[in-house]
């Protein structure tokens, strides 16, 4: 095929993907790198890319010591017991410590963060949340990557990391393709930090036919974070802990403003409260010491996500759905309406879309909730991701091995969704690791940690064929059929990604099971997984637009596998809400309070599974 | 909503194909116009609607769960910095809303940090980043480390 090759050489900070971790790298490596290269290699145009394309109404990782109202270590203690105990309790620390810098910039390039007028400080919508005017933030963030970075590639799809031939797990740079030429795009790099964001799609949504893009978490989540890492040998933790949302019906409408500014509340279908009554079966499955409704009612200590969930999922079961978010009484108030309906236009606009379609007014109607399809990201109320080195002075030596951010290989960096055991990040928390990955990745260079770096010819040569593979395949066997898409020898993007989802929906807890799984269902899944992998092998692309869709299928694929392996590992129910291991139904401490690792060796693809210390952050009064 | 194209308003410019995260507005060949070719992976981001000089793209909710009969239209205005918009209703209630993008004149507030001075040695080997210590409080305070808020890592069960 008559596609280009283009080498870009000597780059010291490749960043791939540049979302709000991804623009948050390339901005700051300039500081620390003033002379060197940097690029940007992104799948779509950074001005709208990632999931905060549409924008967003809130910063959600804001600490405020300026305002005296956090220390790093609370929004620690915050996320660990909504995650149930399982946090990189140093990324967190480490983030938590810098997220203001980050807001303040964002204040002063020009976001229009709101005040509360009688205090001056930041408008909260809740303890870390903090409201903005935020249709703009996804431009604003790329002017600043923009400043800084050497060269941006618009709408190249990166398809595998580099990696060093002369030193073993060193990383030498990416390939991918541009979307629109179909070029070959080469980026030898000393050092790359991915910000390739979360995976939607990956279950079985429940939208149908042509709503089937209405996923909470962007359709063009594709995994590539986790698929390009795993492919490329990097160890990653926590991947079993997908997450699943209530949200308002169908839309999937944020409800962050509605619970915490708003002040409107859940009911069942019967107008009564029902979260309560779960507690004590709860109580039973994961101990008094992960729910403790009288200690949160007492103090800042949240009722995890996971088990807000889970009454919710309890409470339909029963029989006594739907679940109605009350609105009748807040909307009431003009102002507050006009959060409501703006909360949506600024981050959700098909949920605004929606409630205008079916006449549903919030102000004389209480609309209905639901709880989503799972989800694998890492920068909310959940850390999938990458097993990364964090900072020196935090650290314990299990968790360190010399640069911040960097992965288990060398020169690897992540953000954001990429970056493992690091949940309640969000989108300020992303670009801050954005930041601290760029300044270790410029460190790492100047120490000389990159020098001598071989790639062969050969190398990019059988990732070229490799890449091309889909449009080859479909035009040998196109002609053999008269015309459609039914083919005995291929199977196009759309009809891999069917089945994809329909397998880890069924086998690994989607939501037609009920979010139920266990050892056997893990095992049929995995096996079903490796078949689909021989036939991706036989994915057949149109065009360079499904050439896209295969690839991202492809890391997809990889992501939705090693999220099977953990979930087959952690034998316990840990997250109860987010899923359930029907085997294994009781939070078990004593053996699994622990981080997940595991490692997919890329020559044989077999993977090893480790279990990692669990240390926390504990105060002198709690020794 | 996924979105679709008016034939009389689309000049073929292609800012929606541009800008599209999904990469799914393209140019159909023969009418020379935007269409979108993949409706079922559309977020209904609304970015190429705020990208169209012409108004020339819309949205009509999914078909498998909203019914006929409504309208989401926005106006974003870089230089006014304000983004306008009017919800009509299936039983014709309308809602309009407007809202500011930006505080400052497009961009230009953002450093172009090559500009800036270097970082000295000691700024480097600290965990500070760029604008640190200042930025994170904005007075004489430094950065949070495990000393200065007495905590240490211990492993273990600490809930
Ligand atoms: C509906 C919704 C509401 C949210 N609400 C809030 C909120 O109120 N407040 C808040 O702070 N956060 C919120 N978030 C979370 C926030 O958006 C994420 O935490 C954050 O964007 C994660 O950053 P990231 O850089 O990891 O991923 P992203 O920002 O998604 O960036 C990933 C980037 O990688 C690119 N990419 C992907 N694959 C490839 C590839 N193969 N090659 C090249 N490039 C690739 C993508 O195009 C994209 O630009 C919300 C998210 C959603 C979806
Ligand atoms: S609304 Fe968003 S996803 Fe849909 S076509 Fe427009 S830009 Fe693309
Ligand atoms: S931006 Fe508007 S006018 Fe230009 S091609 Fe797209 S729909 Fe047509």
């Amino acid at each position: 095929m008559a596609f280009k090759t283009i080498v870009e050489d000597g780059i010291d900070v490749l960043v791939v993907g540049a979302g709000l971790g991804g623009t948050g790298a390339a901005f700051e490596a300039r500081y620390w790198g003033k002379n060197k290269k940097i690029v940007v290699a992104e799948k779509a145009n950074i001005d709208r890319s990632g999931a905060v394309a549409q924008g967003l109404y809130a910063i959600n990782c804001y600490m405020g010591t300026r305002w005296g109202e956090n220390n790093p270590e609370d929004h620690v203690r915050y996320a660990r017991i909504d995650l149930m105990g399982m946090v990189r309790e140093d990324l967190l620390f480490d983030m938590a410590r810098h997220v203001d810098s980050t807001v303040h910039q964002f204040e002063e390039w020009g976001l229009p963060l709101m005040r509360n007028p009688k205090t001056g400080s930041y408008q909260r919508e809740g303890r870390w949340q903090i409201m903005i005017h935020g249709e703009s933030y996804k431009p604003i963030v790329a002017e600043a990557a923009k400043k800084s970075a050497d060269k941006v590639y618009n709408r190249v799809c990166v398809t595998h990391l580099l990696m060093d031939e002369a030193k073993e797990n060193r990383i030498a740079g990416a390939v991918g393709f541009n979307v629109r030429t179909g070029n070959y795009h080469v980026f030898k790099s000393k050092t790359v930090v991915v910000g390739a964001g979360g995976a939607s799609n990956i279950f079985k949504p429940r939208s149908v036919g042509e709503g089937a893009g209405r996923v909470w978490y962007a359709p063009w989540s594709s995994g590539s974070a986790y698929g390009l890492l795993i492919n490329a040998g990097a160890k990653m933790t926590q991947m079993e802990n997908r997450i699943v949302l209530a949200r308002f019906k169908d839309g999937y409408g944020p409800v962050g403003a509605y619970f915490l500014h708003l002040k409107t509340y859940t009911q069942n279908g019967l107008g009564e409260e029902y979260e309560s009554k779960w507690f004590p079966d709860l109580q039973k499955m994961v101990g008094k010491e992960y729910l403790d409704p009288e200690a949160s009612h007492r103090t800042h200590r949240p009722i995890p996500t996971c088990l807000r969930n889970h009454a919710f999922i309890s409470e339909v079961n029963a029989g006594r759905g739907p679940i109605h978010m009350v609105t009748m009484e807040a909307f009431q108030d003009p102002h507050l309406e006009e959060v409501g309906w703006e909360n949506f236009l600024g981050m959700t606009v098909g949920q605004a879309v929606l409630w205008a379609a079916t006449d549903v007014d919030p102000k004389y109607q209480n609309p209905e909730l639901t709880t989503s399809e799972p989800y694998v990201m890492g920068s909310h109320a959940t850390g999938c991701g990458a097993w990364c080195s964090g900072p020196e002075d935090v650290s314990p030596p299990e968790y360190f091995w010399g640069y911040n951010r960097m992965m288990s290989v060398e020169g690897l960096f992540g953000a954001g969704d990429a970056v493992g055991g690091t949940p309640h990040a969000f989108s300020s928390g992303s670009f801050t690791e954005g930041r601290l990955s760029a300044k270790a990745a410029c460190k790492y260079i100047d120490d000389g940690k990159a020098e001598d770096i071989v790639v062969s010819d050969k190398q990019i040569n059988d990732r070229k064929a490799e890449i091309y593979k889909p449009l080859e395949h479909y035009k040998i066997f196109r002609n053999e059929i008269t015309a459609g898409t039914v083919n005995p020898n291929y199977i196009n993007p759309r009809q891999g990604l069917d089945r994809l989802q329909k397998l880890m929906d069924e086998y690994g807890g989607g939501v037609t099971v009920n979010y139920m799984t266990n050892e056997k269902l893990l095992n049929i899944g995995l096996k079903k997984l490796k078949i689909l992998e021989e036939d991706l092998e036989k994915v057949a692309a149109e065009n360079i637009h499904e050439l896209l869709r295969a690839w991202e299928l492809k890391h997809r694929h990889r992501t939705s596998e090693c999220v099977l392996q953990h979930t087959l590992f952690r034998k316990e129910t840990r997250w109860p809400g987010y899923y359930y291991r029907g085997d294994a139904l009781k939070l078990d401490d004593e053996n699994w309070h622990v981080l997940t690792v595991s490692r997919r060796d890329p020559a044989t693809g077999e993977y090893t599974m480790e279990k990692a210390p669990c240390y926390h952050l504990v105060g002198k009064d709690e020794e | 909503m996924p979105t679709f194209v008016y034939m009389t308003r689309c000049d073929g410019c292609g800012m929606c194909v541009d800008i599209c995260p999904s990469d799914i507005m393209h140019i159909d060949t023969t009418v020379r116009r935007a269409y979108n070719i993949e409706p079922n992976m559309c977020w209904e981001c609304y970015s190429c609607v705020k990208a169209c000089p012409h108004q020339a793209i819309d949205a009509r909710g999914y078909a498998d769960f909203a019914p006929l009969g409504h309208s989401l239209r926005v106006l974003r205005e870089e230089e006014k910095g304000t983004i306008a918009w009017r919800i009509k209703f299936r039983n014709g209630t309308e809602k309009n809303f407007l809202s500011p993008i930006t505080t400052k004149p497009w961009g230009q507030a953002i450093p172009k940090l090559a500009d800036e001075s270097e970082p000295s040695p000691t700024m480097r080997d600290s965990q500070l980043l760029f604008s640190e210590p200042k930025y994170i409080r904005l007075d004489d305070g430094d950065l949070h480390t495990l000393e200065s808020n007495g905590l240490t890592m211990k492993e273990g069960v600490y809930y």
